[in-house]
């Protein structure tokens, strides 16, 4: 339960960031490391580098932009979670914020990271991709916007590059109803089924490999959940159903 | 980094956690490790005023910032931090091992809720697993420690009272 050797890179610059993510071979961006570093401390990552973000300045800034919020990659899901701005933009991004694991988690993960490390049972994907939101990622060669319906590639994986890195993310305004609701065995546990509510769109999480965006009528239509020890494929349907039909009536 | 209010020498190389650096560097023993993979909240400090998992961050990352473990809460021979008397008066502990991460979480909680609620009691514990008291007690230790604390913010200004 110790991490695999690695060299490890604290650049303090999103240029000099920029470019290691650029020259080195097999290097991972470390934010909050609150995915990260359990994924190290079980052997299941084993980067030969390590580029720790924290160390660079003015990334931690939340802000309107564009009638929406900007979350820059540092900062904290904590940050945003208490944020006034956010609530009055976006209330459906700080709803979302207060179901990541634990306050104490929060205090050091980041809404970014969250994005990046794209874990289909997590809820702040979902909620990006329900939203119609986007990311801004940079590498040496140029900026980008990526879309959220072209973000999440897979089971952890999104589209971007090994030498770019996710720089912000922007969220939409919501001024339509909204409701993120999702089912796990504990509280902060990662949901076995969740769904998010966006005015007429819904997004689920937790049933695909990627979160996916739905029919309100019929949600479960074409998906195959897996299964595991804490539930079966038809209890997640069932969960889909059930939670849809509860984000829409409220 | 400093810890609790001393500063120290940094780790021998990037790998050490920061778990790790304070129990085996510095005999900071006060802060156990369970899990080590941010589940069960043993190795919860205060990261300039601010509980996080101490075995979720290299030791190097906490260069330039304070953190606070158990033993800077409270000086040896002086009066218990209020959290601790409030868990000591409700016998919020059985065998004792979850007690530091639930007391230095609680420290955080208050600091942002001086007054919680039931529920923000619950989800402010929630990030700590303890196998012994069923929590009934520790929810009454929570209650107790606000009641105990002389203003707002108390916990994490007498935490940085160190540095």
């Amino acid at each position: 339960m110790k991490p695999p050797p690695f060299e490890y890179h604290a650049p303090t610059t999103v240029d000099d960031a920029c470019t290691l993510l650029g020259s080195l071979e097999d290097a991972k961006v470390l934010a909050g490391g609150q995915s990260l570093i359990p994924l190290l401390n079980f052997r299941l990552a084993r980067p030969q580098h390590l580029v720790d973000i924290n160390r660079v300045a003015n990334l931690d800034r939340i802000y309107e932009r564009d009638g929406g919020v900007a979350v820059q990659a540092l900062a904290r899901q904590a940050a945003v979670e208490d944020s006034e701005m956010v609530a009055r933009v976006c209330p459906l991004l700080s709803a979302a914020t207060r179901l990541v694991a634990h306050r104490v988690i929060r205090n050091r993960g980041t809404v970014c990271g969250s994005l990046a490390h794209a874990d289909a049972a997590s809820e702040l994907p979902a909620v990006l991709l329900a939203l119609g939101g986007a990311v801004v990622v940079r590498s040496s060669r140029g900026e980008r916007t990526i879309p959220a319906g072209e973000l999440f590639a897979g089971v952890f994986e999104t589209t971007l590059a090994p030498d770019e890195l996710m720089v912000e993310a922007w969220f939409p305004a919501i001024r339509e109803s909204f409701s993120i609701l999702e089912e796990s065995r504990r509280h902060g546990d990662f949901a076995l089924a969740g769904v998010v509510r966006a005015g007429a769109k819904l997004a689920l999480f937790g049933v695909a490999p990627t979160p996916v965006l739905a029919d309100p009528r019929d949600p479960a239509r074409g998906l195959l959940p897996s299964g595991d020890l804490e539930a079966t494929p038809e209890f997640r349907m069932h969960l889909v159903r059930v939670l849809t039909e509860r984000a829409f009536a409220a | 980094m400093k810890v609790n209010g001393v500063e120290h020498a940094s780790a021998r190389g990037p790998r050490r956690l920061l778990s790790d650096h304070l129990r085996h560097d510095l005999g900071l023993t006060g802060t156990h490790v369970g899990c080590e993979h941010g589940v069960c909240g043993c190795c919860t400090v205060l990261l300039d005023g601010a509980p996080v998992r101490s075995c979720l961050m290299l030791a190097v990352q906490a260069e330039g910032h304070n953190i606070t473990t158990i033993e800077g809460l409270t000086r040896d021979g002086q009066a218990l931090h209020p959290v601790q008397q409030a868990f000591h008066e409700c016998h919020g502990l059985q065998c004792g091992f979850c007690t530091p991460g639930f007391v230095m979480s609680v420290v955080g909680l208050l600091a942002q809720h001086p007054n919680p609620t039931a529920q923000q009691i619950e989800e402010g514990i929630a990030g700590n697993l303890c196998r012994c008291t069923g929590y009934a007690s520790i929810r009454r230790a929570v209650k107790r420690a606000a009641e105990l604390s002389p203003s707002p913010r108390s916990g994490e200004r007498r935490a940085e009272g160190e540095t």
